[in-house]
């Protein structure tokens, strides 16, 4: 059975204008229609641009934000929009780690006493007990637990990190729901938090829903990935087969845009340059929301949703990129095209054949 | 800004020891000396002023005795200051620093106190609205608006119309007067803290809403309230001699610096100590309120804008001509300059 099941959910931001009599005026649109599982032991990718509301998303699930429509099951249990007294039994299973190491810990209070405070508002354990429960916390994650006493501006930004996850551990949760845990870090920090995550789960089998704009950050810890755009699931895949075969034109453009170590295989890579800017969620195109950036568009692009279909990799684009595409193997090509396609592709093992 | 108290470099072989944001900001306050000096004032007047019955005592002046025969001239003048009378005596022949010295227990006591409350109200009102917001918002801020519009000495000439001058009536009149103050800052920060991410993590992990605004948003209020009030307790002591200088506050025969001044005011003319002493001491003790209160800011929240002092402020000047004239005292001066 999956852990975590998200149908259908919606999450719209009312725009309000007036001073007295406030009357919305628009919606944005952040989270439009996104369905996802999580099965317990997995780690689930979810990436996209920034403001294309897998923020939001996050948030929804862990009951911050109410949702506008839809379903979030934990556990096979309702939890869509729960009181917030029937909601707290499940804050212990679901904990999230938010992005900002500086913003998310509180610069007035002692570490010991922030990563305590999931036991204290549990009511887990005497004092006593809770003082080892954070010793224990401290030293799993990679900490000096004679650092208690110490206020979050003593530690550095990986070291504030490890904070966040040993606060998000102390109630054994079952979900954590990781917010860009390394995007605020340097490079080098960001693979010890990444391998200390990995590390974690599989010794305590955590599910983690993982939330980067890198992807190649979310590569390193994902088993499937889902990639947001403008508030609606584009693409969702196992990890690999994303990569090496993206069937959905916006995937492909995130993925040429990752940078690449190696100088050949970058040079190797065919340059889809997105162009323009995420249109405003306020007022998202019709049909498939990235018709107009995208260089594969057609006019039923305009008119027509495309449906999240598939059975293990699913796209919801009309024209995917890939054998079976309905416009042949060899589209898009033209004059016009912002793709090359007879690029030799990093990722596309199956041959240029098919493209 | 150049701050000595805190060493630049690690000592070898020493443990380099954490500090935490009070531990910061003692250091700074350490390397001010307007600050230090202010402090001094305002601990040795409280000091004065717990110690006027022991000193009344040992000068053999209680605060009500009239010396008709050494405490007044001929012509039945008050006499001026003496051996005797350090600051001379007032209408009746009583000695007046033992008056000055009951006057700031009744001043120091009624700017604690209404501040103290007005901190209490303020924080509360501030911290609600502001973190609530919408409709609790709307109706407190404008019972903010409301209170910080109210003709004030009207207000006071009402109540002491109806209770009679006392202590309390004057603490409360001034407290209503600066809780809203108190309460504007506070709600501003509570708007801005709320939206910090430690709060969104105390939310997810099942924190109620008493325990976000008492454990995650006040610890954060507390350095702009502290400073708040260090600057209000001078505001609440003048306006305590205002209301007394008028008899709306404290009644004679209890001195409080206003009375002191409302009584001398006939005797500007032969008595110029009347008058001075009591004004001296009221200005003396503002100002090192007021310093002291910048100081305190400048310690806790470093990036917030001067009154007086180190850069730009009104007394910049004279104090950067003063520093050059006492010449080598550290390159740490010059900066602060």
């Amino acid at each position: 059975m999956n852990l975590l099941e998200v149908d259908g959910l919606v999450k719209h931001f009312p725009i309000r204008e007036g001073a007295v009599l406030r009357r919305t005026v628009g919606q944005v649109h952040a989270v439009d229609g996104v369905s996802l599982t999580l099965a317990p032991g997995e780690t689930l990718g979810l990436v996209g641009e920034a403001g294309c509301g897998k923020s939001t998303l996050a948030r929804c699930i862990a009951g911050l934000h109410p949702v506008t429509a839809g379903k979030v099951s934990f556990d096979g249990q309702d939890i869509t929009n729960l009181s917030r007294s029937a909601m707290r039994p499940f804050r212990r299973d679901i904990q999230v780690m938010f992005q900002d190491p500086y913003g998310s810990l509180n610069p007035r209070r002692r570490v010991g006493s922030i990563i305590a405070d999931p036991l204290v508002i549990h009511g887990v354990g005497t004092p006593g007990e809770r003082r080892r429960a954070v010793s224990e916390l401290m030293e799993r994650v990679g900490l000096d637990p004679g650092h208690h006493n110490r206020f979050p501006a003593e530690f550095s930004g990986g070291q504030r990190q490890r904070i966040g996850v040993a606060r998000a551990l102390a109630l054994k949760p079952r979900l954590i729901i990781c917010d860009e845990p390394v995007s605020a870090l340097d490079v080098s920090i960001q693979a010890q938090i990444l391998n200390l995550l990995k590390d974690l789960q599989n010794d305590l089998g955590l599910t983690y829903l993982f939330i980067a704009h890198d992807l190649s950050v979310v590569r390193h810890v994902s088993d499937r990935i889902a990639v947001m755009y403008l508030g609606r699931v584009a693409e969702l895949a196992r990890a690999d087969e994303l990569y090496e075969h993206p069937r959905h034109p916006y995937s492909d453009a995130l993925l040429a845009a990752t940078a690449v170590a190696d100088p050949d295989v970058a040079d190797r890579r065919a340059r889809v340059v997105l162009t323009g800017d995420v249109p405003s969620p306020v007022d998202p195109p019709s049909g498939c929301r990235f018709h107009p950036r995208c260089p594969r568009a057609r006019e039923v692009c305009a008119i027509r949703q495309p449906a999240l279909e598939g059975t293990t990799h699913l796209t919801a684009c009309h024209f995917p990129i890939g054998p079976d595409s309905p416009m042949g193997p060899d589209f898009p090509i033209g004059p016009d095209s912002p793709t090359r396609p007879d690029d030799e592709r990093p990722y596309g093992e199956g041959g240029a054949g098919w493209r | 800004m150049a701050v000595t108290g805190i060493r630049p470099e690690a000592v070898p072989g020493e443990a380099i020891a954490g500090r935490g944001p009070w531990a910061l900001a003692w250091a700074r306050v350490r390397t001010d000396r307007v600050a230090l000096a202010s402090a001094a004032i305002v601990v040795l007047l409280l000091v004065l002023a717990a110690a006027a019955p022991l000193i009344a005592q040992w000068s053999g002046h209680g605060p009500d005795d009239r010396f008709r025969d050494i405490g007044m001239t001929a012509q039945g003048l008050p006499v001026a200051p003496n051996g005797t009378f350090w600051f001379g005596t007032d209408r009746l022949g009583r000695d007046l620093f033992i008056r000055v010295l009951y006057g700031a227990r009744v001043s120091l006591v009624v700017g604690v106190l209404s501040t103290g409350l007005a901190a209490v109200l303020g924080v509360a009102v501030g911290l609600l609205a502001g973190f609530y917001g919408g409709v609790i918002d709307t109706l407190l801020s404008r019972l903010m608006d409301v209170v910080l519009s109210f003709p004030y000495l009207i207000f006071a000439l009402a109540v002491v119309s109806i209770a009679g001058p006392s202590l309390t009536a004057t603490a409360g009149v001034i407290a209503l007067y600066s809780w809203a103050a108190i309460a504007g800052v506070v709600r501003g920060r509570t708007l801005s803290i709320k939206e910090r991410e430690y709060v969104e993590a105390a939310r997810s992990l099942g924190a109620g809403d008493a325990r976000i605004m008492l454990v995650d948003i006040l610890p954060n209020l507390l350095a702009p309230v502290i400073v708040l009030v260090t600057l209000l307790i001078p505001a609440a002591i003048v306006f305590e001699s205002t209301l007394s200088y008028l008899g709306l506050g404290i009644a004679a025969p209890t001195p409080s610096w206003g009375n002191l001044l409302g009584e001398a005011q006939g005797f500007s003319r032969v008595a110029w100590w009347y008058l001075v002493f009591p004004a001296g001491t009221l200005l003396v003790t503002t100002l090192a309120f007021n310093l002291l209160g910048d100081g305190v800011r400048d310690a806790i929240d470093p990036r917030t804008e001067r009154l007086f002092g180190r850069r730009g402020g009104v007394l910049s000047k004279r104090s950067r001509r003063g520093k050059g004239r006492d010449g080598g005292s550290g390159a740490a001066k010059t900066m602060e300059g």
